[in-house]
């Protein structure tokens, strides 16, 4: 005879491990966040959305064969289920044997136990019924997820000009859901910008780039919050602009802006993700402040005005801005989500004419004369300014 | 007999191409040949004093030649050597 529903769950209780709340409040504090201890709410997004154990990972039961293994990729290490009280838990446990974890508990109780306890709970933060459409095929990537989508919408990015690459980057970076987009930019909208600074149209021209930035960025995804800064980055504003952003993308036209970011960037500890253009070809690192080198342990010196054309003398591939552009958003995303390898301690050269890319070795220069030394060493007058920086402003007219 | 890439600002320096062939056994060597045969390169990569402009990167092989040895690390047949000067542009 075929047992009942309820039958079936009390032998599988019995039959799986089962640990008591307090047991697990104790891992939890002992574990110190090493990540030995995996634990697993597999209630419905409903449920959890009303609270969960902090670092609780989220695998409702239902999707628990195909999302376990990028929850907890390891079978060897230890985990704890948990759902309302006990019963989900437990076959999903038995689950969990039948695809060879060795060492997986049921939480007696289940979060009801948990909670009644007084043990810590959080409330997370939830996307709305809108969002999860959005960003459908975000969530469907185990390297994102609800988990990194909410870090997306969580981070601050900045951005200096809606330029050649800021405009893609921008475009991109709010269709993504980065929640907070600065977007640093003097300038007004030219027909000559339409060639490549795809955020723009023909009817903005005149237009202050910044406004017309967050015109597009608003249409395309109202969860982004611009702040517009309709300046010029300079060694007045640069600290209160960028201190609190997350990341910054920098697509300067200009090398002394680049070295000003770069040792505000470093004493604020900021990464930057930077990149520059040229005719047919594109260079892109991220300089992470202390975890890798600066952009003085790479160009220690600007070059002389000869060896610096710019695209307004020299012009470029409208195409061009667009490929490196999005890389930059690319290297954003995956800082922000912490997925991947960042380029830090690599440059990236593309070849557009070639279609060649490579990458050389950047390393952090002992000798740097910003990040060899500690942060709140650097002064404010030291920064962007070199022993002949007067010359070499001179000479670059 | 190396390959030099050539970065985009100094090719008007060396006709145009994108990668030159140059003699040496060391870096030094390989660049001073470049040199020898286009001279406008000259000044645009060694100081009055004979070592690499501080705005000129050179990478054997991605690895760059100053955590090497510098213009006397060896180069052998095949290797590549990059020139990379910085580059600002932004296109605003």
């Amino acid at each position: 005879m075929t047992p009942s529903g309820a039958e079936l769950i009390r032998q599988i209780k019995s039959q799986v491990a089962q640990v008591d709340p307090g047991d697990v409040n104790e891992l939890l504090h002992n574990d110190g966040g090493n990540g030995e201890l995996a634990i697993v709410d597999v209630r419905e997004s409903e449920e959890v959305a009303r609270g969960l154990i902090p670092g609780a990972k989220h695998v409702p039961r239902g999707h628990l064969e195909s999302r376990i293994e990028g929850a907890v990729p390891d079978r060897s290490q230890h985990v704890v289920l948990y759902c309302a009280s006990g019963n989900r838990s437990a076959l999903a446990a038995r689950t969990l044997e039948e695809l060879g974890y060795e060492n997986v508990e049921s939480m007696t109780g289940g979060y009801t136990l948990w909670k009644d306890r007084g043990y810590k709970v959080e409330v997370p933060k939830v996307l709305s019924a809108e969002q999860r459409e959005r960003y459908s095929r975000h969530m469907l990537v185990p390297e994102i997820g609800a988990e990194g989508q909410q870090k997306l919408l969580d981070a601050k990015v900045l951005l200096l000009g809606a330029g050649g690459l800021g405009s893609p980057a921008a475009l991109y970076l709010a269709a993504a859901g980065v929640g907070t987009l600065g977007i640093v930019d003097d300038d007004v909208v030219d027909l000559s910008n339409l060639q490549r600074q795809v955020i723009h149209t023909t009817d903005r021209i005149g237009v202050p780039k910044v406004d017309s930035a967050e015109q597009t960025i608003s249409a395309l995804n109202p969860d982004v919050d611009v702040v517009k800064y309709e300046t010029r980055l300079d060694a007045s504003n640069i600290m209160e602009i960028i201190e609190g952003y997350d990341v910054i993308v920098d697509g300067v036209d200009n090398f002394p802006t680049r070295y000003l970011l770069n040792d505000a960037s470093v004493r604020l500890q900021i990464p930057v993700v930077s990149a520059a253009i040229l005719g047919f070809e594109g260079q892109l690192s991220v300089f992470s402040p202390y975890q890798g080198p600066c952009y003085r342990c790479l160009f220690r010196q600007p070059p002389p005005a000869e060896l610096a054309p710019s695209c307004g003398a020299n012009g470029v591939l409208g195409v061009l801005p667009g490929t490196m552009g999005l890389l930059q958003a690319t290297e954003v995303v995956k800082l922000i989500i912490g997925a991947g390898e960042p380029l830090i301690g690599r440059l990236l050269l593309y070849d557009a004419l070639g279609a060649e890319v490579n990458t050389v070795n950047v390393r952090r220069d002992p000798e740097c004369p910003i990040c060899s030394r500690p942060p709140e060493e650097i002064a404010e007058d030291e920064m962007g300014a070199f022993p002949d920086y007067e010359a070499f402003c001179a000479a670059a007219g | 007999m190396a390959t030099v890439r050539i970065p985009p600002v100094l090719r008007p320096s060396v006709g145009g191409v994108k990668e030159v062939d140059a003699d040496g056994d060391s870096v030094g060597d390989v660049l001073r040949s470049l040199a020898d045969q286009h001279p406008a390169t000259q000044s645009q990569m060694f100081a009055d004093g004979g070592e690499l402009n501080r705005y000129v990167n050179v990478y054997l092989n991605d690895e760059d030649v100053r955590v090497l040895d510098g213009l006397d690390t060896p180069v052998g047949a095949g290797d590549v050597l990059v020139i990379l000067p910085a580059m600002a542009g932004g296109c605003a």
